[in-house]
């Protein structure tokens, strides 16, 4: 899966778009409505982690951010919806870049970034449960508005098309980062940062950008979220539900390739669907799931599932190819 | 004797209130091969990061190519052609020889990349070889002569060479000194930081040698090669 071509992302696209032709399932829209906006966070996630080495718990505060920017604009502040859930994935990417700053100034690598950034979204968190812009305990309401220019849908079709947009838009900026000399910088600085920064990468840059785009990416989530559900507290915006999604999404998926989100949201949506279906709504069954997923997955594909795709097509080139040729060593 | 390309002066520095470098005076002319020679703690290593911008000199001045460079940040120095190349194999495991050899040439452009990895394949032959293999699975000796050609594709002017014999078998370091040689008839001045002094003094025209932060001997290599001071000093004889 690594090195995605434009054509698969576009068929990609034009498969899931395709849907909605067939189905008017509200159950099935939205299913997809919520593992696409699992997928654009997880993508988020995958340009810091996936690609840049840098492994976030806290993504929940641009998630956050960018929800509480969209609603908080709307209700209190009579903006445009469409302009707040913008000036949403603005404020995420702010939050991003700040994060980063401070945690990259100090040096903060491994667990001890990661434990930092858990910390930030817990204060994001706590802070949105007191402060009363947000709604403190109570949380906010966006009022009901149903009319396009409000960001408000009558059905369910019109944002799953949006969210579809919003994953396709991930996909190619994923891409993008792939391909420029941005993202062979963010790898180097993954696969081993003082040979990063021996070749002249100024990683502290690389990594703050990486984080500000990862959190903008995020965002974006955040604020769709809002607009789809029409109500978030700091539990929903801030909480760790939303940082163990960005993270396990593309880690089941494929972490580091363009698709892996994408795939991994699709799959742990699935089974945690399936899981409820079995359990019967036993509360927290799903999330026994989650773990038991990636347990597994960490044991026998830390590549994810793109990574068993690519091995399992190696091997199966490799025996078409006549003599297996292995390289030596 | 060329000009000068690299002076380093009054040079202090180190980690908080500890103090590991005093008073470093240094030069590197264009084209030159100098040694600095120190047993494990005399402060090699915090010399060349200091150098190469990695940590900050408390005190004194860092001239490359006639430019001030003691508060700049390692990536500004590595596009002055001041290149770095740390000690320990410091390769991109995951990544392919080429990979990691076109890291090392961003700066120049696609053609620049091009024509440089030809000539580092030209000097390393077997890298040639393993151009697709990943990094982390080549030798000892190979994952050494890429991080050095990953050096070279910068173009640099000078080439700063961190332990580059630590951990190969004698032979392989008597091919790497060999090729050091090589390098700096291509217009490359080298600054071999190295606990191995025989082969050192070999191939570098002068030398410096580092004792607990200050360089108590610096001259030619031949002079300092009989210097008795050397053997009692260093060598502990």
């Amino acid at each position: 899966m690594k090195g995605a071509s434009l054509a698969h992302i576009v068929l990609v696209i034009a498969a899931l778009a395709a849907v909605p032709l067939l189905t008017a399932s509200n159950v099935v829209l939205n299913f997809l409505v919520v593992a696409l906006l699992v997928a654009l966070v997880g993508q988020g996630w995958n340009v810091l982690a996936g690609y840049g080495g840098q492994y976030s718990f806290g993504h929940a505060a641009f998630f956050g951010t960018g929800a509480y920017v969209t609603a908080i604009l709307q209700m209190r502040y009579g903006v445009n919806a469409w302009i707040a859930f913008t000036l949403g994935i603005a404020g995420g990417a702010l939050v991003g870049a700040a994060i980063g700053a401070l945690a990259f100034r100090s040096g903060l690598r491994g667990s001890y970034f990661a434990l930092v950034t858990l910390a930030f979204a817990e204060v994001l968190r706590i802070l949105a449960s007191v402060a009363p812009v947000t709604g403190a305990g109570v949380g906010i309401l966006i009022a009901l508005d149903l009319r396009p220019q409000a960001f408000q849908f009558q059905g369910r079709v019109p944002f799953y098309w949006i969210v579809l947009t919003l994953v396709a838009v991930s996909l190619l900026i994923v891409r993008l980062i792939e391909q420029s000399r941005f993202g062979a910088w963010l790898v180097a600085v993954r696969e081993n940062e003082d040979a990063a920064r021996a070749v002249g990468v100024d990683t502290a840059r690389v990594k703050l950008a990486a984080m500000t785009i990862s959190a903008a990416i995020t965002a974006a989530g955040g604020g769709f979220y809002a607009q789809y559900f029409l109500f978030i507290d700091s539990g929903i915006a801030y909480g760790p539900w939303i940082s163990i999604a960005a993270l396990l999404a593309p880690i089941v998926g494929g972490i580091g390739t363009v698709f892996g989100p994408l795939l991994g949201a699709l799959v742990v949506k699935t089974l945690g669907e399936i899981a409820k279906l079995v359990t019967g709504d036993a509360p927290g069954l799903d999330l026994v799931v989650y773990g038991g997923v990636l347990i597994l997955v960490v044991a026998f594909a830390p590549q994810g599932i793109a990574g068993l795709l690519t091995s399992l097509r190696l091997r199966f080139a490799r025996l078409r190819s006549s003599p297996p040729e292995r390289a030596h060593g | 004797m060329s000009e000068v390309l690299l002076s380093v002066s009054g040079l202090t520095a180190g980690y908080g209130a500890i103090e590991v470098l005093r008073g470093i005076e240094l030069e590197v002319a264009a084209e030159e091969i100098v040694a600095v020679l120190g047993s494990n703690g005399a402060g090699k290593s915090t010399l060349n990061r200091t150098i190469s911008g990695v940590l900050r000199a408390t005190n004194g001045s860092i001239r490359f190519a006639g430019a001030a460079i003691e508060r700049e940040n390692p990536a500004a120095i590595v596009a002055r052609g001041l290149i770095h190349v740390p000690e320990g194999r410091c390769v991109f495991p995951n990544l392919t020889t080429n990979e990691n050899l076109d890291l090392g040439g961003y700066r120049r452009g696609r053609a620049g990349r091009d024509r440089n990895r030809e000539r580092v394949f030209e000097i390393f032959p077997r890298l040639a070889e393993r151009r697709s293999q990943r990094a982390g699975t080549l030798s000892g000796g190979e994952q050494q002569m890429l991080v050095i050609g990953r050096g070279l594709m910068a173009e640099p002017k000078l080439l700063i060479l961190d332990e580059p014999s630590l951990g190969l078998s004698p032979l392989l370091v008597e091919e790497l000194f060999a090729l050091m040689g090589r390098i700096n008839r291509e217009g490359i001045a080298l600054l071999l930081v190295e606990q191995n002094v025989v082969q050192c003094l070999e191939v570098a025209r002068r030398a410096y040698i580092l004792e607990q932060g200050v360089f108590v001997l610096n001259g030619k290599s031949a002079d300092i090669r009989d210097n008795p001071d050397l053997k009692r000093a260093y060598l502990g004889l």
